[in-house]
């Protein structure tokens, strides 16, 4: 029975990724328009069709895909998260993971270029500021790299703070405070490189508009990785559900496979900050929505968690494209308004539940 | 008010003895006179909030919060009654040497106190306004926004600080822009341009103040006003659009040749691309005094690189 719910569940997954797909590709700039038309028949318009071709190939189809991906590492970081930390508010936001992760790109920017701005403009008029935007392999490799590490950090202080996962309220509590502190230090750093702070501010509200290819495929192969390390790992946080001692007791290597959940999580959180920047609540949300339809093991729902995150921020930057068009909305904006929504309302028919169960 | 009744008083006795020889110089004393006398009523004046400021005389000591109105007092020749200046002001040169009293959005409270102004301008969005005016000191928010308000905001200055010729003045700034319109040659009207304020991408629309600008000189903004003033835009609106040329500041044109899909777009394609230094780019974005070498960059811009500037 849950298993015929978890393939239906996949299967779901995997159309509604495909549906999204073909309508991201139809919502443009000026809302739901023919591009199809002029790509069926080149020879009517051919300059009309290069357009068409340039704008289906080099900005729609890896923006969309680009959000699936981002979203799917988002989703199974939460899932992850959740799962490691037994606890179902868990979130790469709420451990603070996803602000580390942006002051490390903050940084990084700093010392590339905003810094030369401030130590006079030698370097800008070298033309050598990099831009948070970029799209070389290298600058984003390099910001996938800050990012995963300012990841790793704010994990392991939230975890120093929280004096290590045992207590639900106390490792909320480290996270919350974490990320609060290391957000302060990003605006810190924007604030001494006036050079990039208005990049950044578009960044740290969510931005799909400029994923191409080159982010597009770090993101998938990425979430290929981790999706992989999750699934060999997965059987740990199955054990740790019953508790510490009884996954000790099955003969797990706890602390080993939970420090590998720990890279898991801050490398799938990482990557896609450091491409689309802070997209809030769909790490959080992903993982509640497969368990409010399946009860299964880590393994499935880490993998279902995965392909919701990615349905939902594809949905998510659909909209944001469409809504306002052609200007757009920041996506992350739009996840914080419908996650946070959806959470609110979670929270509200738990409550009442428990009080009828009282 | 002692200076304005030591000019006066001289222009009396003058007038006692002498009349006859002395009648045109009388004049000169007079209109002096004429100009100083209003210093010693109280000034009073609207701002854009619709708050009535009343001021004893005109002020001596100033604050100025917002670069434009730095410039637009500079402008005015009143530069060194500037005792100062928030974070961005950076022009004329002689206000980089003025105390920093933090940023129009934030600024330093104590600080600008200290500095005992006479009067504290500033924009209406700040909202630092009302904590300064419960210390005491008088504020008038102006908020620059378009060539109009550019006017607008100059006589209103004009007003405040007794500057009798800033009609003139403002018709100087005026005049600049239409000339660098001229000096435009016919096959540049109609190019259609795209300006990126920066990389959200945020555009700069035809009902900005460099979208006036821009319709002044002649050329085609591929931003519509109904969008708004600094809409922010999906890249695939700008491919769409295919502009002639494209204008950006060095803070924001990194990379814009390598974003998805933009390589297509004639602009790039055809190095239509001017990329003004960060100094020129405050000039630029800036609704004040320096609008006509806002619109001569643009128009050199648009000499240099526009499709139909070389015959």
């Amino acid at each position: 029975m849950m298993q015929a719910r978890v393939w239906w569940l996949v299967w779901a997954g995997v159309l509604g990724a495909l549906a999204l797909v073909a309508l991201g590709i139809c919502v443009g700039s000026a809302g739901l328009e023919n591009l199809i038309g002029p790509l069926l028949n080149p020879a009517q318009d051919p300059p009309q069709t290069a357009m068409a071709q340039q704008i289906v190939w080099q900005i729609r189809l890896p923006r969309t895909l680009g959000a699936w991906a981002a979203g799917a590492l988002l989703g199974l970081a939460g899932a992850v998260a959740q799962g490691l930390f037994r606890n179902p508010l868990a979130d790469p936001y709420l451990l603070g993971s996803a602000s580390g992760a942006s002051l490390g790109v903050a940084l990084a920017l700093a010392a590339l270029g905003g810094g030369a701005g401030m130590l006079g403009g030698s370097m800008m008029n070298g033309g050598v500021a990099v831009s948070v935007f970029s799209s070389s392999l290298w600058v984003r490799l390099g910001l996938t790299g800050a990012a995963f590490l300012g990841a790793v950090f704010a994990v392991m202080l939230t975890l120093v703070l929280s004096r290590g996962v045992g207590h639900t309220l106390r490792l909320l509590l480290a996270g919350v405070v974490v990320g609060v502190v290391l957000g302060a230090m990003t605006h810190l750093v924007l604030l001494f490189s006036p050079e990039s702070l208005q990049a950044m501010q578009a960044f740290m509200l969510g931005s799909t508009a400029f994923v191409g290819w080159t982010s597009c495929v770090l993101m998938a192969s990425v979430w290929g990785v981790c999706v992989l390390a999750a699934w060999l790992l997965a059987r740990v946080l199955d054990g740790l559900s019953l508790g510490d001692a009884t996954a000790v007791s099955l003969g797990l290597p706890v602390a080993p496979m939970r420090a590998a959940l720990v890279a898991v999580l801050a490398l799938a959180t990482g990557t896609a900050v450091a491409q689309t920047g802070l997209i809030a609540f769909v790490g959080l949300a992903a993982p509640h929505l497969v368990r409010s339809v399946v009860k299964t093991t880590h393994a499935h729902l880490m993998l279902l968690s995965s392909l919701m995150g990615g349905v939902l921020l594809m949905a998510a930057d659909t909209l944001a494209r469409g809504l306002m068009a052609p200007q757009e909305l920041p996506v992350g904006m739009l996840t914080a308004v419908l996650g946070g929504g959806y959470l609110l309302w979670l929270m509200h028919r738990s409550n009442l539940a428990g009080g009828r169960a009282a | 008010m002692c200076f304005a009744q030591v000019k006066e008083e001289p222009a009396k006795r003058a007038g006692a003895t002498e009349q006859n020889a002395l009648a045109p110089r009388l004049m000169v004393v007079l209109a002096f006179a004429f100009l100083f006398s209003g210093a010693t009523h109280a000034l009073q004046l609207i701002d854009d909030r619709g708050a009535t400021v009343t001021l004893p005389r005109a002020p001596q000591r100033i604050v100025s919060l917002l670069p434009s109105l730095t410039e637009t007092v500079c402008e005015l020749g009143r530069c060194q009654q500037l005792v100062g200046v928030d974070r961005y002001s950076n022009f004329p040169a002689s206000v980089q040497k003025l105390p920093q009293v933090g940023g129009g959005l934030d600024p330093n409270i104590e600080m600008i106190v200290a500095l005992k102004p006479d009067v504290v301008l500033m924009a209406t969005s700040s909202r630092a306004g009302e904590r300064l005016q419960a210390l005491g000191l008088k504020v008038v928010a102006l908020e620059p926004r378009s060539h109009a308000d550019v006017q607008r905001v100059m006589l209103k200055l004009g007003q405040l600080l007794e500057v009798p010729d800033a009609a003139r003045i403002w018709r100087a700034i005026d005049a600049g822009v239409s000339a660098a319109a001229q000096s435009l040659p016919p096959g540049v009207r109609g190019t259609r341009v795209y300006f990126e304020v920066n990389q959200g991408p945020y555009a700069a629309g035809e009902s900005s103040f460099i979208g006036e600008t821009l319709t002044r000189l002649g050329v085609k903004n591929i931003v519509p006003a109904k969008l708004g003033p600094f809409p922010k835009l999906n890249p695939e609106y700008i491919v769409r659009a295919n502009p002639d040329l494209i204008m950006v500041g060095q803070r924001s044109a990194d990379g814009l040749q390598a974003r998805p899909g933009w390589q297509s777009i004639r602009a790039l394609r055809e190095q239509r691309l001017c990329i003004f230094p960060t100094e020129e780019a405050n000039v630029l974005v800036r609704p004040g005094p320096r609008m006509a070498e806002g619109a001569r960059l643009m128009a050199r811009c648009l000499i240099e690189k526009a499709p139909g500037a070389k015959p």
